[in-house]
């Protein structure tokens, strides 16, 4: 028997082991996927979670489900890749020998590689929210917080889901709004980067969207430390931010046996080809989703279209034939802007967000660099997609190459 | 697409000033272009500006923490040598296009 190795059971490992089993013969191949949790996130529901639209259950659903019988799962962490033996092994001492592997491991926060961050304040005024203790701590604070300086500071790119941030932000005006408290909480946006967004169309809407809503947008702000004593953040040049809750989104990496393994740049992503998923070391070896540094955005939406390109190409690798598919970089992402409203932005490698309509050029019903009521429900909607269409590797109405069409230039 | 004349040279140049052909790159050319940023050139900087060329040539991403892992200077190091914006001004004056600041 020849075995395809999954290395991790989240968006991307789950939905190839869904459409790979459907393509591989039972009686000559095993698919094997080795994850080190049992439960399922459904990671963009956390951004909900500190402000009491989802919780915990809303979110966390275990693995076995999503995943089709005649798939052997091993819940046990990854010691190493052995690339040049085929062999992956766990830390439980097994090894497991590969024909094709295919890494899905994700990325993490990691919160203790800026100092002072992880200290004394941690969960206490200072939360992220890429994590569900980070999200469900921090709605518990939010119930109680009077009032005072709220801080959203981005340590470093790229991180996950980079709407989050924003989105983060345009919900907490709303939230207190709501609670009739606006007045003394100071809404506060610090990032590494030169706007709001890192593409310049967006980024002029999303920034003009932060102004109207009188969220305060902090620039080229590089994040060296956290002072606890005096609640401050310290850039690298030296300027500070006082805060009396600080939202971070912590340094980014890959998982740490992309790098003991020596498959991975500085931050532990495994490098590969832009196009065809292929791993920067080993014929054999593809990567997909977040655990890459694929130069797009680290998003469900790109997952899933980079498993349409990996399921090609892997076939094409399996039976001896030249890659027939390339990955444009497409990246979708609803964008939360409160209120009960949304956006919707759609791009790739080559072409930034535009406005226009999605997926029905002129129709919509989404509406493409603008806040409409539909795109927010869109978003809601999208939890039960991920659930019962997307995991399982089902046809979407959407191409996963971008379109031009129903986009204005 | 535009042209500029940098030390008496022609380079190909983006509406920002960030060069769009690295080839045409020399060090008198960045030794110019960083007067013009108020910068003097020294060996250090020069180390990290090849650092960036050689890291844009491979295709890899050009990120201030990649600068501040390379050995050749700390993060706070880096600010010292090109201030306010480094990873911008380092890119303009090494004549790689503007880092994407990602996605």
């Amino acid at each position: 028997m020849k075995r395809l190795l999954i290395l991790g059971a989240g968006t991307g490992g789950t939905i190839m082991a869904n459409k790979m089993r459907k393509l591989l013969a039972r009686d000559e191949w095993e698919i094997t996927i080795v994850d080190q949790h049992k439960t399922h996130y459904y990671q963009p529901g956390f951004l909900f979670i500190p402000f009491g639209m989802y919780t915990r259950p809303d979110v966390v659903k275990p693995k076995t489900s999503f995943l089709p019988l005649g798939v052997e799962v091993i819940f046990q962490e990854i010691d190493r890749i052995d690339g040049a033996n085929n062999h992956v092994m766990l830390k439980d001492g097994i090894s497991l020998r590969y024909d094709y592997l295919i890494i899905a491991t994700g990325t993490r926060v990691v919160p203790e590689e800026t100092p002072g961050l992880k200290g004394p304040l941690w969960h206490k005024n200072i939360f992220d929210f890429y994590t569900i203790e980070g999200a469900t701590a921090l709605a518990d604070f939010f119930k109680t917080w009077p009032g005072g300086e709220l801080v959203l500071n981005i340590a470093d790119v790229p991180i996950k889901c980079p709407v989050a941030p924003l989105e983060f932000v345009m919900f907490a005006d709303a939230f207190f709004v709501e609670r009739g408290v606006r007045s003394k909480v100071n809404i506060s946006y610090a990032t590494p980067m030169s706007g709001a967004f890192t593409k310049p169309r967006a980024s002029k809407v999303l920034g003009a969207l932060l102004e109207e809503k009188n969220i305060n947008i902090i620039p080229d702000f590089y994040l060296e430390k956290v002072d606890n004593d005096r609640k401050m953040l310290v850039s690298y040049d030296d300027r500070e931010i006082p805060f009396d809750c600080l939202v971070t989104v912590p340094v980014h990496k890959g998982d740490a046996m992309i790098g003991r393994s020596g498959l991975g740049d500085e931050m532990d992503f495994a490098k590969a080809h832009k196009h065809t998923l292929q791993s920067d070391f080993f014929p054999n070896i593809f990567v997909i989703g977040d655990a890459g540094n694929f130069p797009t955005s680290k998003a469900g939406s790109v997952v899933h279209f980079q498993a349409d390109v990996l399921t090609e190409n892997l076939m094409c690798a399996i039976e001896n034939r030249p890659f027939t598919e390339s990955f444009d970089g497409h990246s979708n992402c609803y964008i939360e802007t409160g209120f009960g409203k949304g956006a919707l932005i759609d791009f790739n490698y080559d072409t930034e967000p535009l406005p226009g309509s999605f997926p029905f050029p002129g129709i919509g019903p989404f509406g493409l660099l603008k806040e409409t009521r539909m795109n927010h429900y869109g978003k809601l909607l999208f939890r039960w997609i991920y659930w019962h269409i997307l995991l399982k590797g089902k046809e979407m109405p959407i191409d996963s190459k971008m379109t031009m069409a129903g986009k204005k230039m | 697409m535009s042209q500029k004349v940098i030390a008496g040279v022609t380079v190909d140049v983006n509406e920002e000033g960030y060069f769009t052909n690295p080839a045409q790159w020399t060090k008198d050319l960045a030794l110019a272009i960083a007067a013009e940023e108020g910068i003097a050139l020294t060996d250090k900087h020069y180390a990290v500006l090849e650092f960036l060329r050689e890291r844009f040539s491979k295709g890899e991403a050009l990120t201030i923490r990649s600068v501040g892992n390379s050995g050749i200077i700390d993060i706070k190091g880096f600010y010292g040598l090109f201030p306010g914006a480094p990873m911008k001004k380092a890119a303009k004056i090494a004549g790689i296009p503007k880092p994407a600041s990602c996605v």
